[in-house]
């Protein structure tokens, strides 16, 4: 089975984060670059499957050049090969446009039976280039799983997890899951993973070997336009009414025609 | 911080044995020391990390090039995982005290044989020399190994057998010629599961609690003459040569042992505030630390310099082991008796992780020779030399 697994290069945010007072963002220097934690479910569920399946890991980012440690990394967690997808003219996309890219290096590949990508990622908690991946590949999603139950004969089945238990679920493959850390524990790298992740090439693509037209790629090709980042203002404390239905009914119509 | 010039590999050993110590032996370090429960999971991992290979030649499976290497690769690991706790550290380096046996006076296959399944932790091993009439007597054993055609029987008692009843592959010492005295021991590879094999009683002990230290008993148990290391009448000479090689691991148990309390206590002395502010701040802790960082790097270096040397390939060491051996355990409890010192009462008490060090380090001037041992080693060497 060939399993290719997407992941995203975050800052550490695990660790005490630093917030600039004057513009609101996260102070990058210094801040340590970790693979998105949710990733790391994804890489070991792909390496599990591998175990268990036979077959091959492709780890795909999309990222400016250092984000060739992240895979370094997966590597040596068991992933088999790396591709990091690094261009200028990408700088600056948003969710619809790295799940186009991932979605065309992905096509480039050819041969894949599943895609796993984390629930989201801890830096912008989207959640959308997963299921924007599945949409540009036309494939079946299943998003927040937290088990595979069975992949046989072109068919996997899964357990999404909701808020109140879960689904199981059936897709064709191939198919694109995005999972969620109920559905295994990672395991640490081993050296013999460290030495290989160590020595391997990693292939670099860029726009043009993706083909991608500048225009629809990178700022421009981004229909998400971010207008503010803020810290939003503390909450009050609500107002409990107390006393008969009634009573409670009246005041509350009050307070809501006041409010709106 | 000083240079040691490890290689890419190396450093890679540290960093991943720091992060298995804190992220997956600090959360159960003193669970396991009030339970005296062996870390069945953490070998487990220690294996699937391959940490087990480092010792090991490359053409059983393990990651050393030449026909014996890998101990600064043993001390690093070690150190690193005694910083956090001694006693799992043990159980790992206990290991190698069983493997080196076999990996230098082991046969072709032999070697096949037990390597492999040592160098991926699917198996442990165990060195049984000691006996209740034979500590630093060692010669005084009394466990008997009689050959009866293609087979040895063994009797006796072997005790204090770190690893005892864990491990599936035991290098034991036993005597084939009694009226030979030393030259007369024998040295065997015995399988757990072999009739007449069993375990006897497991001791409720001070320090490295995590380990397991246990009787092996020896009741006509017949092995097959295939099991026999080395050869007849070699086994004071193979123990005496694995104890030179090992006993820089028992060093760097140590200096883990020394720097995990001195990383403690540093933390502590900075935050504990009297007469209105750090103890760090008073010179007469300043000292103290000044010292104990001083000595253990001391020791560290010594640790190093010896493991590097058997690492080139000159086994012949045994004064320097032993030097090792002896400085860095002494250091050792010095060092954390000094920190439960700096702790004080908070320090004796077992809420504070601080006198698990101080009850950990003291068996490191004791096992693998006794420190009275090492330095007979040492001036039997000395005048040795002297008369050349």
């Amino acid at each position: 089975m060939d399993i290719v697994v997407c992941i995203k290069q975050v800052p550490d945010t695990t660790q005490e984060i630093k917030i600039d007072p004057k513009t609101n963002t996260l102070i990058r220097e210094g801040v340590k670059s970790i693979i998105n934690p949710f990733d790391m479910y994804a890489i070991e569920e792909s390496v599990r499957l591998k175990e268990k399946y036979s077959g091959k890991v492709t780890v795909i980012s999309m990222g400016p050049p250092q984000a060739e440690e992240a895979l370094r990394e997966a590597i040596s967690l068991g992933c088999d090969e790396a591709i990091l997808i690094t261009d200028k003219t990408l700088a600056g996309s948003d969710t619809f446009v790295t799940s186009y890219v991932l979605a065309c290096a992905i096509q480039k590949l050819k041969n894949y039976d599943l895609i796993i990508c984390g629930k989201q990622a801890s830096d912008g908690d989207t959640a959308q280039v997963g299921p924007g991946v599945s949409a540009h590949l036309d494939i079946p999603q299943v998003t927040y799983v937290k088990k595979i139950e069975e992949i046989k004969e072109g068919i996997a089945r899964f357990q999404r997890m909701t808020e109140e238990g879960y689904e199981v679920i059936e897709v064709f493959l191939p198919a694109l899951i995005t999972v969620v850390k109920e559905i295994n524990e990672p395991r640490l790298a081993s050296l013999k993973g460290l030495i290989r992740a160590k020595q391997i090439n990693i292939n670099r693509w860029t726009r043009k070997d993706l083909n991608l037209l500048p225009e629809d790629i990178g700022l421009k090709g981004s229909p998400t336009q971010v207008i503010k980042i803020f810290t939003p203002s503390r909450r009050l404390g609500g107002e409990i009414l107390q006393g008969e239905v009634d009573q409670i009914i009246e005041r509350l119509v009050e307070v809501l025609k006041r409010e709106l | 911080m000083i240079d040691y010039q490890f290689t890419e590999e190396q450093i890679m050993i540290r960093d991943l044995c720091r992060k298995i110590a804190q992220e997956k032996i600090s959360p159960i370090a003193k669970d396991l020391d009030e339970k005296s429960e062996f870390p069945s999971e953490i070998m487990k991992l220690l294996g699937e990390s391959d940490l087990f290979r480092v010792f090991i030649p490359e053409a059983y499976e393990g990651f050393i090039k030449t026909k014996f290497g890998g101990l600064l690769n043993l001390c690093i690991a070690t150190e690193e995982l005694s910083r956090v706790c001694g006693g799992i550290a043990v159980c790992y380096a206990a290991s190698a005290l069983g493997t080196f046996p076999i990996i230098l006076y082991g046969n072709e296959e032999q070697k096949k044989k037990y390597l492999p399944d040592l160098a991926s932790g699917k198996t442990l091993a165990a060195f049984a020399l000691t006996e209740p009439e034979a500590g630093s007597d060692a010669s005084n054993i009394k466990t008997q190994a009689k050959r009866e055609g293609d087979f040895y029987i063994l009797n006796g008692t072997k005790h204090f057998i770190t690893n005892g009843g864990e491990a599936s592959v035991y290098v034991v010492i036993a005597m084939t010629d009694p009226k030979k005295g030393a030259r007369g021991a024998s040295a065997f590879i015995i399988e757990k599961g072999t009739p007449g094999f069993s375990f006897g009683k497991k001791e409720d002990k001070l320090g490295i609690r995590a380990s397991v230290t246990r009787e092996l008993i020896f009741s006509d148990c017949k092995i097959p003459k295939e099991n026999l290391l080395g050869k007849e009448g070699m086994g004071f000479v193979i123990t005496m040569k694995t104890f030179d090689i090992s006993r820089p691991g028992v060093a760097a148990q140590a200096v883990g042992i020394a720097q995990g309390a001195l990383d403690l206590t540093i933390r502590y002395a900075k935050e504990r505030v009297q007469f209105g502010r750090s103890i760090f701040s008073f010179q007469g802790i300043q000292f103290m630390l000044a010292d104990t960082a001083t000595e253990i790097e001391a020791a560290r270096s010594l640790v190093y310099s010896v493991a590097k040397t058997i690492d080139s390939g000159k086994l012949d060491i045994a004064k320097e082991s032993a030097m090792a051996k002896l400085f860095a355990s002494d250091v050792a409890m010095r060092v954390t008796t000094d920190c439960v010192q700096i702790f004080g009462g908070y320090g004796y008490m077992k809420d504070y992780p601080i006198e698990k060090y101080m009850r950990d380090a003291k068996i490191t001037q004791i096992y693998e020779g006794t420190n009275q041992i090492q330095r007979n080693i040492i001036a039997l060497q000395l005048i040795k030399e002297a008369l050349k």
